[in-house]
């Protein structure tokens, strides 16, 4: 493989910074690479750890979530559920055998373009270093390979 | 992934003139969607050069009607620009306006990225995950609520009396509520105003008293806003109103109290540290309201327990020593911040010598000195305060356009630097030296008066001043002030003696701008400015619907715009009453009762107490009128009992598939 691994990445946004920061970039014509993917969700504590893993599961090499710093949160403190909750996720990550580092949490407020650019292209080029995660790929074979060998227990399969 | 539901979807691809289409294949896009997502139930994609203009968005209308779409999604920009635009095309055509998405394939696609081939296939992404999303839309109607007629104005400068004086004059009633004992902020400190040189009083006294006198205004002084919960057209605000330590309703604003009282302390509020004021005060003669204060940290009678002249003196006996602070909680639909700027600290630019040489004043100190009711009745003055310089240096632009301190431009320094040349010349007739960058003075009559002052023999230096210095090189220089400068013009160092230098220091956020904003629930730009909800179409509003921002608040600026930012407030304001209710989006949790098991881990997470638990079923129940929609509840719910319209688990999950549709069919 000559070609450089490209990662693909799902990032979460707050409609109120961080999305708005994206916004910014784009009006101010800052450059960010071209990897990173923006679902927009009302506020970062609305973020379910079951997006994550669906977007690990499916396809993304690595997820970024980001918010209004702490104590700016449209909704006053939600985004410090979405701190708790990203924590534990990264444990669960880890007992899965997923690097935690696949899933990074940044605040960014909605004048803060810059630092998102710089946000974004840091987590590219650390998941690049990471590697493809391809779990998805390992879940379409695992379903081709128990439909073969047609096993008594089902694997665990996440079903998100 | 593929759609049971037979939907019939529409895409449309905006070019946004070249905007989009010079980084983004649109026909590829389109061709992607009719082709690749055929099985997802679009049966039609249009692509056109601007589909926000009327016969883009007239095509969309004609596709629902024709060809019966069920759902629409537009690639084209920011949803926070035109979701609006289209989902209004949509509702016009006589589609539920919530079944269409906007995919923003321009501020997330071809303004940040240069690759015209990753771009048209993250473009494609966007549409697909927009796609899959829209599917699992459901139709939603909008919420209204009513708007409360009365409205806050915070902050009692021009601009703030401004918009309070518009709405109050429509017949609408105003809170104005002032941190300072008197209204008037920056502009009652000037003496004269650019560029007509009309004096500041006289401008500003007669508003000063109308707002204060005005039926329509409630007029809180010496307070401040410390809680504010509701949404627009219906804010709960709780004021906090400082003890003045005296009855307002027995004062009669005699003044003798102030007259009597013993304490003398130099005044850094109003006089600006050049002048005097009493322990017992108002900032002027002219204060709304009339009532003074006591200043508790200086007064003999809170430090030392003795003293009381001001209550022996008092005529009314409105002296109340016990006084204590007050909280009043209001109902208002609409606020207004007009919370103005502080100025630069001089001293940080420690190579001009503020507060070690005592010749070098700031433009502010200079104000309060050329103020005929000022500390040295208008006298232009050395510190010693009976010296009349001979030569005067101002210097612009300090604290601003400089990277070291704030890197904008104060926008009003130039022409108050040429105003204190002006009146300089006209009080003293001195040599004056003006040191600038570049002059600003783009406004109406701005550049003349540049020329006038050129006319009145004012030295012109172009240059960054190095240092203000009065370490003499030799006998000549003793006593002066020299100003080191590089003249840009002649292109040679210049040390120019001068007798007292004034330093235009620039504009700068509130120091507690950025709490304020929490409070109100409205955010700062990276300088610490106020952000507007849109920085050239909707500079009033703020991201917070009912929260409106005029005058410097928002940024550095003249007389004439923050007045006029007062006025445009206001007339939002009064729109938002006029209309007598608002439309809120429908975004709201709600509680599936079935599902709910009763374990409560919801109630806790809400801020906004939008939850409760009804004790006689055992399950949790959300008040839609108390919710802001954030979405937390959903995400925690461990029964999947709790459901958020506009951003579903379905509508979210289904995005994140279409996002990363290209990766598993490249995989398959
Ligand atoms: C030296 C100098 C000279 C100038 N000369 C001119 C001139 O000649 N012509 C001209 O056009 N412009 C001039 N300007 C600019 C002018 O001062 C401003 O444009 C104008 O005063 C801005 O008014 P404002 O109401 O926005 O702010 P401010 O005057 O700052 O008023 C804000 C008010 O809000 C109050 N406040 C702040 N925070 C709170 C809070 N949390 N709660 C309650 N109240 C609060 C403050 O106490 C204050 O009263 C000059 C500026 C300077 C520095
Ligand atoms: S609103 Fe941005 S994180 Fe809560």
């Amino acid at each position: 493989m000559s070609e450089q691994f490209e990662p693909v990445i799902i990032c979460f946004t707050c409609n109120w910074c961080s999305y708005r920061a994206a916004d910014l970039a784009g009006t101010a014509r800052m450059h960010y690479a071209p990897n990173v993917r923006l679902v927009r969700l009302m506020c970062s504590g609305r973020l379910d750890p079951t997006f994550i893993m669906k977007a690990l599961s499916g396809g993304a090499d690595g997820v970024l979530i980001t918010g209004c710093h702490p104590g700016e949160c449209h909704y006053i403190e939600q985004n410090y559920k979405a701190q708790s909750r990203w924590l534990l996720l990264r444990r669960v990550l880890k007992g899965l055998g997923i690097a935690p580092e696949r899933v990074k949490l940044t605040w960014t407020s909605a004048s803060e373009g810059t630092k998102l650019t710089k946000e974004i292209n840091s987590f590219v080029e650390e998941i690049r270093d990471q590697g493809p995660l391809a779990w998805h790929k390992n879940l379409q074979q695992e379903k081709q390979e128990t439909s073969q060998h047609n096993p008594k227990q089902a694997p665990v399969e996440v079903t998100v | 992934m593929s759609n049971d539901k037979t939907n019939k979807i529409g895409v449309y691809v905006c070019h946004c003139g070249t905007n989009i289409s010079h980084t983004v294949d649109v026909a590829k896009v389109r061709d992607w969607a009719a082709e690749g997502l055929g099985s997802e139930g679009v049966v039609i994609a249009r692509d056109y050069k601007f589909m926000c203009s009327s016969p883009g968005q007239e095509l969309i209308e004609q596709d629902i009607k024709e060809l019966g779409l069920d759902r629409v999604v537009v690639a084209a920009c920011s949803p926070h620009l035109h979701e609006l635009t289209f989902r209004n095309a949509s509702k016009r055509a006589g589609l539920n306006p919530y079944l269409t998405e906007l995919a923003s394939i321009r501020e997330q696609v071809s303004w940040v990225h240069t690759d015209k081939e990753a771009a048209t296939e993250k473009a494609k992404a966007v549409v697909t995950g927009a796609v899959e999303r829209v599917i699992e839309n459901e139709p939603l109607e909008e919420l209204k609520v009513a708007i409360h007629p009365d409205t806050l104005v915070v902050g009692g400068g021009i601009a703030g009396i401004q918009a309070a004086l518009e709405i109050a004059n429509a017949g609408k009633k105003v809170w104005l509520v002032e941190r300072e004992a008197s209204i008037g902020g920056h502009m009652a400190q000037f003496d004269k105003t650019f560029p007509t040189l009309d004096c500041a009083a006289c401008i500003l006294t007669p508003r000063m008293f109308e707002a204060g006198n005005h039926p329509n205004i409630e007029l809180m002084t010496w307070s401040e806003v410390t809680n504010v919960a509701g949404y627009v057209g219906n804010f709960s605000v709780t004021i906090k109103k400082k003890p003045r330590y005296l009855k307002e309703e027995l004062c009669t604003g005699c003044r003798i109290c102030i007259e009597k009282c013993p304490t003398k302390v130099v005044d850094q509020g109003y006089e600006a540290g050049i002048g005097y004021r009493k322990a017992i005060y108002t900032s002027s003669a002219q204060a709304v309201p009339k009532y003074p204060v006591i200043d508790t940290e200086n007064c003999n009678f809170f430090q030392k327990g003795t003293c009381k002249v001001c209550e022996k003196s008092c005529p009314t006996e409105a002296i109340d020593y016990e006084q204590k602070e007050e909280f009043l909680t209001v109902d208002v639909g609409n606020i207004i911040l007009a919370t103005g700027y502080d100025l630069f600290d001089a001293r940080k630019v420690s190579n001009y010598g503020y507060g070690r040489l005592p010749n070098v004043f700031t433009s502010i100190e200079f104000e309060r000195m050329c103020n005929a009711a000022g500390p040295t009745s208008g006298d232009i003055v050395l510190r010693d305060g009976k010296t009349t310089p001979k030569t005067v240096g101002i210097i612009h632009c300090v604290g601003s356009r400089d990277r070291n301190y704030n890197n904008y431009c104060s926008n009003i320094c130039c022409m108050q630097s040429l105003k204190f040349a002006h009146l300089v010349k006209e009080r003293t007739g001195d040599t004056v030296y003006d040191f600038y960058i570049d002059m600003r003075t783009p406004m109406k009559a701005y550049d003349e008066f540049y020329q006038r002052v050129l006319e009145e023999g004012t030295l012109f230096v172009r240059g960054k001043v190095a240092q203000v210095t009065d370490a003499a090189r030799k006998a000549s220089e003793e006593g002066k002030l020299m100003v080191q400068v590089e003249d840009t013009l002649i292109g040679k160092q210049r040390r120019i003696p001068v007798d007292m230098v004034i330093l235009s220091i620039g504009m700068e956020p509130r120091h507690d701008a950025k709490e304020t904003g929490k409070l109100f629930g409205i955010g700062c730009s990276a300088n610490g400015w106020f952000t507007e909800k849109h920085a050239k179409l909707d500079p009033i509003s703020t991201m917070t619907e009912g929260i409106f921002i005029a005058g410097t608040a928002t940024g550095p600026k003249d007389i004439p715009t923050s007045v006029a930012q007062g006025s445009a407030a206001a007339a939002r304001v009064l729109n938002m009453i006029m209309r007598g209710e608002v439309t809120l989006e429908p975004i709201k949790a709600s509680v599936y009762q079935g599902q709910c098991s009763g374990c409560r881990i919801c109630n806790s997470l809400c801020p906004f107490n939008a939850i409760t638990f009804l004790e006689d079923r055992k399950v949790s129940e959300i008040n839609p009128a108390l919710c802001q929609g954030c979405g937390t509840c959903v995400a925690a719910c461990p029964a999947g009992a709790i459901s958020g319209t506009g951003f579903s688990n379905d509508q979210i999950l289904a995005q994140i598939d279409g996002l990363l549709m290209d990766v598993t069919l490249a995989d398959a």
